[in-house]
């Protein structure tokens, strides 16, 4: 595991600027973006940190039924604007 | 007096088969009448509503259901699907109308208790409509709100010992057929593998890391009950390695026509097909002719037969499946989405289904197939467009599984052969002082 991936603090602060950053054209992520924070990481590494930061309320899932996205907690449409432009 | 006009549904209801319009009919009178006293926690009239929506959708020709949503319990990814109406003053009762998957048991094996205590919670909590069973298996709780959510998690998980099931772009709940608790034909315990793998893969059932869905369905034998085959990304179906057993005086009962014997165990009973001809009813349906019945004995070419189980399937009392027995696993069915629909690939054709050290043969091969898909798999790619993006040469590489005949669908089409360095006895590396020794420049 990278340094950056095992510094929970580091790591959780990588992924909000990643998000922040791209916040004007996405709210959701996909779960291979993250390996674009984390290169030098295994996919099933990433996931453990990623899933953590779900329930410490840092980000939160999104799903249609059949794909999952990762987003901010708060951020894009939430439950009732859901489907809106 | 129904809350909605609905005479688009009233016409479903009047084919010759049951419908599903008479259920939820049947369901908005029931919570109208409420006659067991319910304090109904999401609103009394969902289903009215429900009814009134879908007769919009009938007639405006498009949907009114927001498509998906971030509901869910604490910690999962899985199990709950958001969905929301978009005409919600109109139809306010199914404003939130959310779905919850149930993992269901193995096998499908209940007792009626659990289906009360299940429904007891949906009745109260939910529209009390439920789906048993969903494409994939699970039971489907069709319909609550927001807040009910955490409570019927804590209800089903806390009184129940039962657990969600899958969704997103998760390991999807597991399903299997009967198996050995049932059925002769079991090449393995197709309850105790799925069983396993549930347990065995929580975090992967829970919490969302593929890049899209990814199913494991359990066949015990080539019948496929659960039609792993075309319904799964790993399909795991019984085979035996050894020869089917023969009953010769048994097989001669058969072709007597003695009535203690009928063919297919009297599964086609109630017309007159005339009397049982081993010939034209086995021997020629035979899809590798293996087969031959000479001087009252039948004789079967084992290492020719795919194990299509028609000969054991039509003579149950003679025939029976070998003693060496275990599993193949296929890989890369799919629905058609993109690419069209796919039947799954043979990648092992026989493994052994060993429970003592935890199925090690089996999981290993999962888990390289899965590094293989989370690095390789765009956003939602199945496993099997990835084996038709990158081909199965490839896939056999990430598993370690050596190329056998079984593996060749049909005929080299491609007639260039690309060799790797490793594949080559010495090498790219050669001796050019050596080689000029021997041809001149």
């Amino acid at each position: 595991m990278s340094e950056l991936l095992s510094n929970k603090e580091a790591a959780t602060q990588a992924v909000v600027d990643f998000m922040t950053k791209k916040a004007k054209t996405k709210s959701k992520f996909y779960f291979n973006d993250f390996q674009d924070i984390f290169p030098d990481d295994k996919l099933r590494d990433i996931k453990k940190v990623v899933n953590s930061l779900v329930t410490d309320g840092v980000l939160e899932y999104w799903s249609s039924g059949s794909t999952t996205m990762y987003g901010l907690k708060g951020s894009g449409k939430q439950h009732s604007s859901e489907g809106e432009a | 007096m129904a809350k909605h006009e609905t005479p688009l549904l009233d016409q479903l209801e009047s084919g010759p088969w049951p419908s599903f319009v008479s259920d939820m009919k049947q369901q908005a009178e029931v919570r109208a009448k409420n006659e067991a006293g319910i304090e109904f926690q999401i609103p009394q009239d969902a289903v009215e509503d429900l009814l009134g929506v879908l007769e919009l959708s009938y007639k405006h020709g498009r949907t009114h259901w927001k498509h998906g949503g971030i509901v869910g319990v604490f910690g999962y990814g899985g199990g709950v699907i958001g969905r929301y109406c978009d005409q919600p003053k109109l139809f306010p009762g199914v404003e939130h109308f959310h779905t919850i998957r149930v993992a269901q048991p193995c096998g499908k094996y209940y007792k009626t208790d659990y289906l009360r205590g299940l429904t007891k919670i949906w009745d109260l909590r939910g529209s009390g409509i439920t789906n048993m069973h969903g494409a994939t298996g699970d039971i489907i709780l069709l319909g609550t709100t927001t807040p009910q959510i955490e409570e019927i998690f804590y209800e089903l998980t806390h009184n129940m010992n039962q657990d969600l099931g899958g969704s997103g772009s998760n390991l999807r709940t597991p399903a299997d057929c009967l198996g050995s608790s049932r059925c002769e034909y079991a090449c393995y315990d197709s309850n105790a593998l799925c069983h396993f793998m549930t347990n065995n893969y929580q975090d992967e059932l829970h919490r969302p890391a593929f890049p899209y869905k990814f199913k494991f369905k359990f066949d015990a034998c080539p019948n496929g009950c659960v039609a792993s085959i075309a319904r799964s990304d790993m399909s795991f179906i019984g085979t035996w390695r050894d020869a089917i057993k023969i009953d010769q005086d048994a097989v001669n009962k058969y072709v007597e026509n003695n009535a203690a014997y009928p063919p297919n165990a009297g599964a086609h009973k109630g017309k007159d097909w005339g009397p049982f001809n081993i010939e034209k009813e086995v021997v020629e349906l035979c899809p590798t002719k293996c087969m031959k019945f000479e001087n009252k004995t039948l004789k079967i070419d084992n290492s020719n037969c795919t194990r299509c189980m028609h000969c054991i399937n039509t003579m149950p009392r003679a025939l029976k499946i070998g003693d060496d027995r275990g599993l193949s696993i296929l890989v890369g069915a799919k629905a058609p989405i993109v690419d069209g629909a796919q039947m799954g690939s043979l990648l092992v054709p026989f493994v052994e289904v060993n429970p003592d050290n935890d199925y090690e043969a089996i999981t290993s091969v999962i888990e390289n197939i899965w590094d293989w898909w989370m690095e390789e798999g765009k956003n939602r790619e199945r496993l099997g467009e990835l084996i038709m993006r990158q081909g199965f040469q490839k896939l056999l590489e990430v598993t370690g599984i050596d190329a056998q005949p079984q593996h060749v669908a049909y005929p080299r089409t491609n007639p260039y052969i690309f060799w790797k360095e490793d594949e080559v006895t010495g090498g790219w590396e050669r001796d050019v002082v050596e080689y000029r020794k021997h041809h001149l420049r």
